[in-house]
């Protein structure tokens, strides 16, 4: 399986990259890891005219953290995160990067790219949708900073323009009362989340619930932010009975396809699992934390 | 008869049977050297790619091939109708059935051929493949055996012309009367309905082929991968009409087979043709979707097993009732007389006196194939069935399962066994393999936590198949494929220094040929097996044979070559006689030369003996020392072994995880130990994915949703369980070296362990089936059937 | 376009067309066959190679995306004459039958030793879940790895 011909650019700095965006941005397809987009064009799923690889950018591949913020450029490969002690900050970001793909797939697939693909059966987007994570979006004329949850638009689908790259994404550090986890149900090594689970979980010093972060993979038209769970938790005193009714509340608020990796109510119930062990994951780390 | 240690009789410079000989072959994998087809370049070869049916189901208006010729760089495209011309639209299959090469009035399946590209870059080949234009006319398409037999399904096969109805064949095996009378005996009767999914043996070097006619001379040189090259040279003769001296097939290094590589595809036709018209070499190397979608799958039995039982825990007869859904063509590669193969070896590892056995196949519109993956022809499915009803008697029951076999095992001395099916059983042990396994796990000791789990809520099940294998076909009386008889064959020569080359009819996917068969001259001649090289795989230089699937090698060609090396000794005795100045009965042989009797000191080696027999040969003996010899198998062999498994079931999600795996394997005498060892965890790797996940599914308009490795799931090292082997070795009676051959007997008899397993698990609750793949939701599915919930 | 790779210490250069993928690259234009093909997906890992000492699959990255990169392949291993270690645990350890997942699985390994010298078999097992094989069930893998890595050891404590 061969993909149909194209143009090929590699710029040296980003600057370069941003100009070809400007200037021709609607018929070139960046290519970062290309995990995700070179599987679409052998099968011919996608057949852009251009490809722009920004692999060879310097600067693009920070992973760091600074005043409670957790950084990754848009050239941050799942296995960077695998590998740092830096990206233990996030504990949902840390827990989800070894469920990503397959070893080898992960030393060239990025995190930005995965976002910027919005596979509603991508893992990463439900991490940061859990953890309200920040894009950077730089474009020729300058750097717009974008909510996840507006820059997922629907399935396949980002607010990122034409003329704009994701340079970096940002999510904030668990404190030491914090944590967070990532739960994935997947048929074997390199399979797509039959059903996956983010969740993350901020404490006061009263071990009382201050702020919660929901998110579900591959049971939805997208990835979904389950708001109202998340809210059922805030303010409350961490209990199995509270996580139950997360996981209720998750499970009603999905709505998955029955197909061969399991009927929708199947699916729902392990939404409902999923939810209430990444609470108690989360819970854990958190609690941990503080003694 | 069972000996559980078994000393070799050589020394490791001779690395006769019994040695674990490091593997010949390797040196050139651990470089990179293989030579597969794919890696094979010949001057102006052009490559081929093929554009295939979207739909399952539908007539062919028009093929408008225009477009696709436009693009530079394409030299050709063949489509039936030009095919047609040469009257190689359609070929004959391996169960004597007829199958479109290109689709010229319907399509039948999604993924059939229609058309092929021929072009100088194979990027090019598929750019053009692709603006193929087709206009269809859609018909109903058919997922099921069970629709295809209904009275108003559309005939698939409206081709044939005495063809009415789907149904594609019929065949019948073992006493109905007989059994009615069992049944009308019995105590209780103990049913199971279920499917043995379709399968596809899905080597990871996919099929391929370059075709190189010369068209001044017309000989035809076909690179192919090949699991049976002498088969396909007779068929390639038969079917485009070429002399058959003047073909000459070569099977490479092949990157897996496990029966995928056994039939003839419409890809290797097509290029061939090509390859004549043109006057070029033609390379065709399918992708993993075309080799998922359109070439042999395995499996797809839908069975209905019932066995009689008294309350006293004895079996008194079976009876099965089978659905085979057979795809768009009948190809399975199997031996003509037996449409379901051997699956009448379906009454397992017991003594019982009646069986009855019915068969349906139906034609479908699925991709034809029906080949053996890791098993002897359609044994899997049937293991598979009678250690599953074997399990669910002993809960119907309230025994244990093994105490439930134990009670109905076939024992140890009444073998030769005749099982009610007609099949004489060479040797086996059950009772003894089986306890040597319930040994290794701890049986009693996970029975009781068992219970100790579930009142913590967890959930734990063993579950075992004390499975019997038979491999080995022929005896060509009874097994042909196509009119050639199952035998197999071996040529011997040994050059004037000693050293020797053996060639066979046989074809090495990865089974170490190069390495076990020359231990087997080294055991009988004792010329150290580094001198002996092995020679497979090109028609032009080896002696016919049937070729490597079924288990087939060793019990066949293996024979074959111990025959053939003990005639050739007798010739050696005489050669010594003549240098010893001695008569022959006074010669003894031991290892690697004769000896006078009671004078050790004059002895001459067989290396002296071969140098002598080009040298200075006897005057009245035909100088030389080379023979071939084919082998008809006189029975075949019987495999045996108990796997037991233990799995930890999540409750709440449905997920397993194999906590033990103990197989206990007997495959009568070893060749080479560690080459047993490699295949019997490779089997059951197999195995397990089969019962964990692996599985070709259609949709409702008969696309295919299993056509990549994303969705054909093939399981990792990281699910793979671990397995704990163990043996006990019962040698073949009949076969020349007591072995019997045990490629398969893993895959052949794990997935029932591992299905009574989880089904052991989930027992208390009422559960008495899981469908394989047993993915977790079926698991948990199952749970809440039960439960009410 | 025209690129220049090193392949096993080689430099190599070529002009190709940008959708050349990298290892039709390696297998047709440097002749290289050991690297091998087995699906559409990016799921099987035969492809695998060692660019710029990671493993990656060629299957999935174009020929242009290497240039100015530095590989190894299989035929790489083998240094001045010697085997390998990890090329004579394969053997001794019976870690290959048919061959074809091989070259990956030894590149893979050869990355994880380099990596993490004393690697536990669950290690093992995760740093090849990216590579199927359909022959050998794994297990035998698995074991040529640690003796590789073991002999990797006992090399650099000596
Ligand atoms: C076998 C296999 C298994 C996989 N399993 C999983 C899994 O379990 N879970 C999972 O989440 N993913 C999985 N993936 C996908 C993998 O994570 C990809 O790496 C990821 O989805 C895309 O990242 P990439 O860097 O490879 O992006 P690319 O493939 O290079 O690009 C993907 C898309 O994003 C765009 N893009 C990339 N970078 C940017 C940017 N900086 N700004 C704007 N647009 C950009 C591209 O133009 C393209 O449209 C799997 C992939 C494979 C091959
Ligand atoms: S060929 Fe299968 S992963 Fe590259
Ligand atoms: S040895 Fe054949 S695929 Fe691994």
């Amino acid at each position: 399986m061969y993909p149909s011909k194209f143009n090929y650019l590699a710029p040296e700095s980003l600057e370069e990259a941003l100009a070809v965006l400007a200037e021709r941005g609607d018929e070139v397809k960046i290519l970062a890891g290309g995990q995700s987009l070179i599987p679409m064009m052998k099968l011919r799923f996608a057949e852009p005219s251009t490809l722009l690889d920004i692999n060879r950018i310097p600067g693009l591949d920070g992973l760091n953290r600074s005043n409670g913020t957790l950084s990754l450029g848009s050239l941050v490969r799942h296995n960077d995160v695998v590998k740092s002690d830096t990206a233990q900050a996030n504990h949902t970001v840390a827990s989800a990067a070894p469920w990503i793909a397959d070893p080898i797939v992960r030393n060239l697939g990025t995190v930005v790219g995965s976002l910027a693909h919005h596979d509603p059966e991508g893992d990463w987007a439900s991490v940061m949708l859990a953890c309200g994570a920040e894009l950077v979006l730089s474009s020729s004329t300058g750097e717009r900073v974008v909510d996840i949850e507006d820059f997922l638009v629907d399935m396949f689908t980002t607010s990122c323009q034409p003329n704009e790259m994701v340079t970096e994404v940002r999510v904030t550090a668990h404190t030491a009362s914090g944590g967070g986890n990532y739960q994935k149900l997947e048929r074997k090594v390199g399979d797509y989340a039959t059903v996956g689970v983010a969740t993350s979980l901020e404490l006061d010093d009263n071990g009382d619930i201050t702020s919660a972060g929901i998110a579900l993979t591959s049971v939805y038209p997208r990835n979904l932010k389950v708001v109202e769970a998340e809210q059922a938790l805030v303010g409350h005193a961490p209990s199995d009975d509270l996580f139950a009714e997360a996981g209720r509340i998750a499970s009603e608020a999905c709505d998955p396809a029955s197909d061969i990796r399991g009927s929708a109510t199947y699916k729902r119930h392990i939404v409902d699992v999923f939810t209430r062990r990444g609470l108690a994951k989360s819970l854990g780390i958190a609690q941990g934390g503080q003694s | 008869m069972t000996t559980t240690e078994h000393k070799p009789h050589t020394s490791p410079e001779i690395g006769g049977l019994g040695h674990s000989r490091k593997r010949v072959e390797d040196a050139r994998f651990i470089e990179g050297r293989g030579n597969y087809v794919d890696d094979i370049t010949l001057p102006g070869m052009l490559h081929m790619a093929i554009h295939r049916s979207p739909l399952a189901h539908a007539r062919i208006i028009s093929i408008d091939t225009s477009a696709a010729e436009a693009v530079d760089g394409v030299v050709a495209v063949v489509t039936g109708e030009l095919l047609a011309d040469y009257d190689l639209d359609w070929m004959p299959t391996l169960s004597g059935d007829t199958q479109a090469v290109l689709a010229t009035d319907k399509v039948r399946f999604q993924g059939q051929e229609i058309a092929a590209v021929i072009a100088t870059d194979k990027y090019v080949a598929q750019d053009a493949a692709r603006l193929v234009e087709v206009e269809y006319e859609d018909l109903e398409p058919i997922v099921n055996p069970q629709r295809a037999l209904e009275e108003d399904a559309p005939v698939i096969r409206d081709d044939k012309e005495d063809q009415t109805s789907n149904l594609c064949f019929e065949w019948e095996s073992g006493d109905k009367a007989a059994t009615d009378a069992a049944f009308a005996k019995a105590d209780k009767v103990v049913s199971l309905e279920t499917h043995y999914p379709r399968s596809h043996p899905a080597p990871l070097e996919t099929c391929g082929l370059i075709a190189d006619v010369d068209s001044a001379t017309g000989q035809t040189t076909l690179y192919m991968t090949s699991q049976a090259p002498h088969a396909h040279r007779t068929l390639f003769a038969l079917v485009a009409g070429l002399p058959e001296q003047n073909i000459r097939i070569i099977s490479p290094d092949l990157g897996g087979g496990f029966g995928n590589k056994v039939p003839i595809y419409p890809g290797y036709v097509v290029a061939t043709a090509a390859s004549l018209v043109i006057g070029k070499p033609v390379k065709w190397v399918e992708s993993r979707s075309e080799n998922l979608i359109s070439t042999g799958f395995a499996r797809d039995y839908h069975m209905k097993g019932e066995l009689a039982v008294t309350n006293d825990g004895k079996i008194l007869g079976l009876r099965v009732d089978m659905l085979a859904d057979e795809g768009a063509f009948f190809a399975d590669a199997q031996p003509s007389k037996l449409r379901a193969g051997l699956f009448h070896i379906v009454t397992g590892s017991y003594d019982y006196p009646a069986a009855y056995v019915t068969t349906r196949g139906a034609y479908t519109n699925k991709a034809p194939g029906g080949v053996a993956y890791r098993c002897s022809f359609r044994v899997t499915e049937a293991s598979y069935l009678i250690e599953r009803l074997v399990q669910n008697a002993a809960y119907e029951l309230g025994m244990d399962p093994a105490e439930f076999r134990s009670n109905n095992f076939i024992q140890a001395d009444q073998f030769p066994y005749h099982s009610p099916t007609g099949f004489v059983y060479d040797s086996g042990d059950y009772e003894t393999a089986m306890r040597k396994a319930m040994d290794m796990v701890g049986y009693a000791d996970i029975q009781a936590e068992k219970e100790e789990a579930r009142k913590e809520g967890r959930l734990v099940g063993i579950g075992m198949a004390s499975f019997t294998e038979v491999v080995g076909a022929g005896h060509g009386e009874d097994y042909d494929i196509i009119g050639l008889k199952m035998f197999d064959s071996a040529e011997l020569r040994v050059h004037p220094t000693g050293k020797a080359i053996l060639k066979l009819g046989v074809k090495s996917q990865g089974q170490g040929h190069e390495t076990t068969f020359a231990q087997i001259v080294a055991e009988e001649l004792g010329i150290p097996a580094g001198d002996v090289k092995v020679v497979e795989g090109d028609t032009d230089n080896t002696p016919y044979g049937l070729g490597t699937y079924a288990s087939r090698s060793t019990p066949v060609a293996g024979a074959a070559t111990a025959i053939i090396a003990r005639t050739l000794r007798e010739k050696a005795k005489k050669i010594a006689a003549h240098l010893l100045e001695a008569s022959e009965e006074d010669l003894e042989w031991e290892t690697g030369k004769f000896f006078v009797a009671g004078d050790p000191e004059s002895s001459v080696s067989i290396q002296d003996i071969a140098f002598a027999a080009y040298t200075n040969p006897p005057p009245d003996l035909e100088p030389g020392l080379e023979g071939v010899h084919y082998y008809d198998p006189p029975e075949m062999t019987y495999p045996f072994g108990t796997y037991i498994v233990v799995v930890d079931v999540d409750p709440e999600s449905g997920q397993w995880k194999v906590r033990r795996m103990v197989a206990v394997d007997d495959c009568g005498v070893k060749i080479n130990p560690m080459i047993v060892e490699g295949q019997i965890q490779g089997g059951l790797t197999e195995g397990f994915a089969i019962s964990s996940m692996q599985q070709m599914s259609f949709d409702e308009a008969g696309n295919c949703t299993s056509s990549t490795f994303m969705d054909y799931l093939v399981p990792t090292a990281w699910e793979t369980p671990r397995f704990e082997l163990g043996e006990t070795v019962t040698p073949s009676p009949h076969h020349p070296i007591g072995a019997k051959g045990v490629g398969e007997s893993a895959t052949v008899g794990s997935p029932a362990a591992y299905v009574n397993a989880v089904v052991d698990a989930l027992q208390h609750m009422g559960v008495q089936n899981i469908e394989m793949p047993m993915t977790a939701d079926r698991v948990w599915d199952a749970m809440q059937e039960n439960s009410g919930g | 376009m025209n690129i220049t790779v090193t392949v096993n210490g080689a430099e190599h250069t070529a002009d190709v067309e940008p959708r050349l993928l990298l290892v039709d690259f390696i297998r047709t234009n440097l002749g290289l066959t050991g690297t091998h093909i087995g699906c559409d997906t990016t799921s099987c890992g035969v492809c695998t190679v060692l660019v710029d000492g990671t493993p990656m699959k060629t299957c999935t990255m174009f020929a242009v995306q290497a240039n100015g990169r530095s590989m190894v392949t299989v035929e790489g291993l083998k240094q001045n004459g010697e085997l390998s270690a990890i090329q004579d645990a394969f053997r001794e350890h019976h870690g290959l039958q048919c061959g074809f997942c091989t070259p990956a699985m030894m590149l893979v390994g050869t990355a994880l030793i380099e990596e993490n010298p004393d690697p536990t078999e669950d290690d093992i097992r995760w740093a090849i879940s990216g590579n199927l094989c359909r022959c050998t069930g794994y297990v035998n893998i698995v074991k040529s790895i640690e003796a590789a890595a073991e002999t990797t050891r006992e090399g650099a404590s000596s």
